[in-house]
């Protein structure tokens, strides 16, 4: 019964609080941008705004366009009550794994990226065009992640795994570093962070996801920006869980262990989205075809971390 | 008894084809009659499906060889086969009551047709090596006369040519590969090759020429060189079963003989199948988001899914080769769930192909576009064929593949080095070639079926007829059934698995239904019905609360687009300008892709050009290298064409001795 409550706490959490991280990003960035910047709570602000205006769509939009900001969120929602944040004990946890999380993210993508093409701009092919191009490699990288934790922890479940690591079953291994390495690459492409995009652009040849979503307003557009602001809180819970699962709660654990692991679940958020901040603001962005090579590292890493596995089994 | 009478059935309809002549009705008749005589295979199918292994029925024809009578039989591997070859075949059938009227030559067609269904269910059940390849002809020369049914244009006569080249090399290796099996005594019968034990040597060339036979019917690189021109010079009914259903039968054949006759195959091949289906797979969906023609682009699609099907064969011999025999029924049961899912949302693609052709006259993309407000049954089912074979979840795609996943990662549990280093490499290859083909559906379905029309022809396309219409949208329908209830499927698949791995195995063993947990209940899990249900539930969520704290005003106004007022739809991305990013990171070194600006100087009024540039490594670096040698050859042997009769006698004559000296010298041993 308890995995039922906590799985509803956690379906309301993470829409909650998504708001909310996106907002401290922004303002720890202007901060260093020497700005004096919104308040973390500007975003809620933004979306209540954005729903109480009409939505306009274009005449030569067909139904994918305007079904596309429910589906996105949706899959990105639910994908979010996948990972444990606070708590293993999860209802959903056992529906669906990494390898289904990387796919439900793939949902959104494909459906965001078709309606980009919806419409007929040459913008919109832009966007989704390039964006396939970063998931044709980011998607492959998270799924070798995947395969080197389910290796280490014999399975794919992230609650599993999350238990696994919590039980002292792992030391410190390189194939982890390489995995998390691995991981915070492909969280930058799939949130569409600086180095590989930047989320707060206007010059329209340099966008990639913001070009894709560019014909959206009203209510479409508010549930299109929150679908980025939960896949953002997403990643943060899954490599804090995945690699600091410290002050988790577990199966059989009560109301205090649950609390903790809330508030563990949010100073890790503050502190990663604190990072983040300081490290968009310290590179540049770059080029699109340097792309390539960043994705193909991170893929890279991520194969390298299975196959040492067996190089530091067999030293 | 049922099953006889059908395919008995199957055999008349095509000789009356031959009589319907011009009136469309007959055509429409014999179609409906496929379409009854598959569903009555198909139940066949459905009814053997879970019977006790061994107590299929079987049945003894005095035809064929003399000394050997005609044997069928129907056990639970060629049951599930028989259901897979005849949901689409009943689909297409029923597709084809409405367009064979639009094809140009109904006549060359309708006669084949029934002869095609007949040879590949004829396959499924033959239980002699004779029978299997006379019904492997018979398939192989009705696809062929089909691919020729628009025999005016001299690139479909190409694409017969090499197809009948390469359905040559193919039934050659495999005869081979029997005649090895059969050993000196010519024992061809299905049972006595299973009891027969094979030594090392023959045991290796039956496994290798199995390869090259099933292996170049079903579209592995590089022996894949024909699909692509074949499959799509059919018409779209015909092309949907060559690619949905043909290649699977290839890939029976391959199974009966490396796990039901062969019995023994190293674990070695495993791994060597597996580093194939990776590249298949990654190839296959390069070349197919690297083309313009849509339904090239889903003939390459369906090499890329051979090659995924062939990681979870590869594994399942692997495995089984190493003694795991329940992780090799696990990948056993991945890759014929995929084999399912193929044959269906490959058929559904194809179909709705027909009908954008049907609807607009051209196959080109770049032709093409906001066909899904046009045509919306198609564009629906469409869509839903689209994120199936991109393997997204809640659909059926997905499901395999994440079994494929699941098995993969307990390749590394073997104690062989070579899999523990190169199953991640493979498991790399498989991940890439689902993300291109995500990226390649999203071009093909977002070019053809959304923005704005490119082409008179695109503006102006019709609604198809109701048949095909309704066919898609079963297809569709079966493609989220599939998806959201993937237990039943595996439960149906371990029966198939059992007699050729030896092992009762449950893939929800755990969790019970509608779980999949392939291991344990802690080794993760998946379940499509819960998933479908909370997603659908967090959707109606998203739409009460977005209607809730908002307004639901909605106003239609002309694009936005920046401020640019883009009129013309050649504005727009075509399907050239979508892969180019995907080309010039993936096929730069691959396919030497190229692209060169000609750019005029001032004044000139020429218009600027820009070229792309991709060679086929494999066309031009083997198949170019080998027409080459064999015209080389043909030259050399020209020579002889015209000698006088005195040195023709000569030559008889020094043959004769030579014989005669073999003989003398094979006696003298």
């Amino acid at each position: 019964m308890s995995a039922i409550a906590w799985q509803l706490l956690q379906i309301v959490l993470v829409v909650a609080v998504s708001p909310l991280i996106t907002g401290w990003v922004r303002l720890v960035k202007s901060r260093l941008n020497g700005r004096i910047g919104a308040s973390p709570f500007q975003p809620y602000r933004d979306i209540y705004r954005l729903l109480q205006k009409e939505a306009v769509v274009a005449h030569s939009a067909s139904w994918i366009f305007r079904t596309a900001p429910y589906v996105t969120f949706g899959a990105v929602w639910l994908a979010a009550c996948i990972v444990p944040a606070f708590t293993t004990n999860l209802f959903l946890a056992q529906a669906a794994d990494l390898i289904a999380l990387v796919a439900l993210l793939g949902l959104a993508r494909f459906w965001t990226a078709l309606a980009g093409m919806d419409i007929g701009t040459s913008f919109g092919g832009l966007g989704a065009s390039r964006e396939m191009m970063i998931a044709s490699l980011a998607e492959p990288a998270m799924l070798m992640v995947t395969f080197s934790l389910s290796l280490i922890s014999g399975t794919t479940a992230p609650a599993q795994i999350i238990a696994f690591i919590l039980s002292g079953g792992v030391g410190i291994e390189v194939s982890l570093g390489l995995a998390l390495a691995a991981l915070v690459m492909v969280a930058i492409a799939e949130n569409g962070r600086i180095p590989i995009d930047n989320p707060a652009t206007h010059l329209e040849l340099t966008m990639v996801h913001e070009a894709m979503v560019l014909e959206y307003s009203g209510r479409h557009l508010a549930l299109m920006e929150g679908a980025g602001m939960v896949r953002l809180t997403l990643f943060m819970a899954l490599i804090g869980g995945l690699f600091a699962p410290w002050g988790m709660a577990q199966a059989g654990d009560g109301a205090v262990a649950v609390l903790v692991g809330l508030g563990a679940f949010l100073a890790k958020c503050f502190i990663l989205a604190t990072a983040l901040g300081v490290f968009e603001t310290s590179i540049a962005k770059m080029r699109v075809f340097r792309y390539a090579d960043f994705l193909g590292g991170a893929l890279l890493l991520g194969l390298l971390a299975t196959i040492f596995l067996y190089v530091s089994e067999a030293v | 008894m049922l099953i006889a009478a059908a395919l008995s059935a199957l055999l008349a309809l095509a000789v009356l084809g031959v009589a319907a002549g011009a009136e469309m009705w007959r055509h429409r008749l014999i179609y409906f009659c496929c379409m009854i005589a598959s569903l009555v295979l198909l139940a066949g199918g459905i009814k053997h499906l879970g019977q006790t292994p061994g107590t299929g029925p079987a049945i003894v024809l005095p035809i064929g060889l003399p000394w050997l009578a005609a044997h069928f039989r129907l056990d639970n591997l060629s049951a599930l086969f028989m259901v897979v070859v005849n949901l689409a075949a009943a689909a297409t059938s029923a597709y084809g009551i409405g367009y064979c009227s639009h094809l140009p030559e109904p006549r060359r067609v309708t006669p084949f047709y029934p002869l095609f269904l007949f040879g590949m269910n004829a396959v499924l059940i033959a239980d002699d090596a004779f029978m299997f390849l006379v019904a492997w002809e018979f398939m192989s020369l009705a696809s062929w006369l089909l691919v020729l049914a628009d025999h005016k244009n001299a690139e479909n006569r190409h694409a017969a040519f090499v197809y009948l080249v390469m359905a040559c090399f193919g039934t050659f290796c495999l005869l081979t590969c029997f005649g090895l099996m059969a050993g000196g005594e010519g024992a061809y019968s299905f049972p006595a090759m299973r009891a027969a034990k094979l030594d090392g040597v023959s045991g290796f060339l039956v496994v290798l020429l199995a390869l090259l036979g099933a292996g170049s019917k079903a579209g592995l690189v590089p022996l894949h060189a024909w699909l692509p021109l074949a499959h799509p010079a059919a018409p779209s009914h015909v092309s949907a079963l060559m690619s949905g259903v043909m290649t699977k039968v290839a890939l029976y054949g391959l199974i009966r003989i490396l796990f039901d006759l062969h019995g023994e195959v190293n674990w070695a091949w495993g791994a060597v199948m597996m580093v194939i289906g990776g590249i298949t797979a990654v190839m296959g969906v390069l070349y197919a988001i690297l083309q313009d023609d849509l339904k090239k682009l889903l003939a390459y699609s369906t090499v890329e899914n051979i090659g995924v099907v062939m990681i979870g064969l590869g594994l399942a011999i692997a495995f089984k080769g190493s003694g795991e025999k329940t992780l090799a029924a696990l990948a056993l049961v991945a890759g014929l769930y995929h084999i399912v899912n193929h044959s269906i949302f490959k058929t559904l693609w194809f179909l709705s192909a027909g009908a954008v052709i049907t609807a607009t006259g051209e196959r080109d993309l770049g032709k093409l576009g906001g066909l899904a407000k046009r045509m919306p049954w198609n564009g629906v089912a469409a869509l839903v064929g689209a994120l199936a074979i991109a393997a997204l979840p809640p659909l059926n795609g997905f499901v395999s593949e994440w079994l494929i996943f699941q098995s993969l990662f307990k390749g590394p549990s073997l104690p062989h080095w070579a899999m523990k280093f190169g199953v991640p490499v493979v498991g790399a290859m498989l991940a890439l070639a689902a993300a291109l083909a995500a990226a390649c559906f999203v071009r093909a379905y977002g070019i053809a079926f959304l923005g704005r029309p490119r082409s008179q022809a695109a503006a102006e396309a019709h609604q198809v007829p109701a048949s095909m219409r309704l066919t898609v949208a079963f297809l569709a329908v079966m493609c989220v059934v599939l998806g959201a209830i993937p237990v039943t499927v595996t439960d149906a698949l371990s029966h198939v698995v059992t007699p050729l791995t030896g092992v009762q195995f449950a893939v929800s063993a755990d969790l019970g239904w509608p779980w999949l947990s392939p291991v344990s209940s802690t080794r993760g899990s998946y379940s499509g019905t819960v998933l479908v249900m909370t997603g659908l539930g967090l959707c109606a969520v998203t739409l009460m609360l977005a209607r809730l704290l908002g307004t639901s005003r909605l106003r239609r106004a002309d694009a936005w687009d920046c401020g640019h007022k883009e009129d013309i739809p050649q504005s727009q991305y075509t399907g050239q300008s979508f892969s180019q990013p995907l080309r010039r990171v993936f096929c730069a070194s691959i396919f030497a892709a190229r692209e060169s600006v000609d750019m005029p100087d001032p004044g000139d009024n020429r218009p600027a050009e820009l070229k792309v540039r991709v060679i086929d490594p494999i066309w031009v670096g083997l198949y170019a290298t080998i027409g080459r040698a064999v015209d080389f050859i043909a030259d050399l042997v020209n020579r002889i064409q015209y000698l006088t009769v005195r040195r023709y006698l000569l030559m008889m004559f020094t043959t004769l001795v030579l014989m005669l000296l073999v003989v003398a010298v094979r006696q003298n041993q």
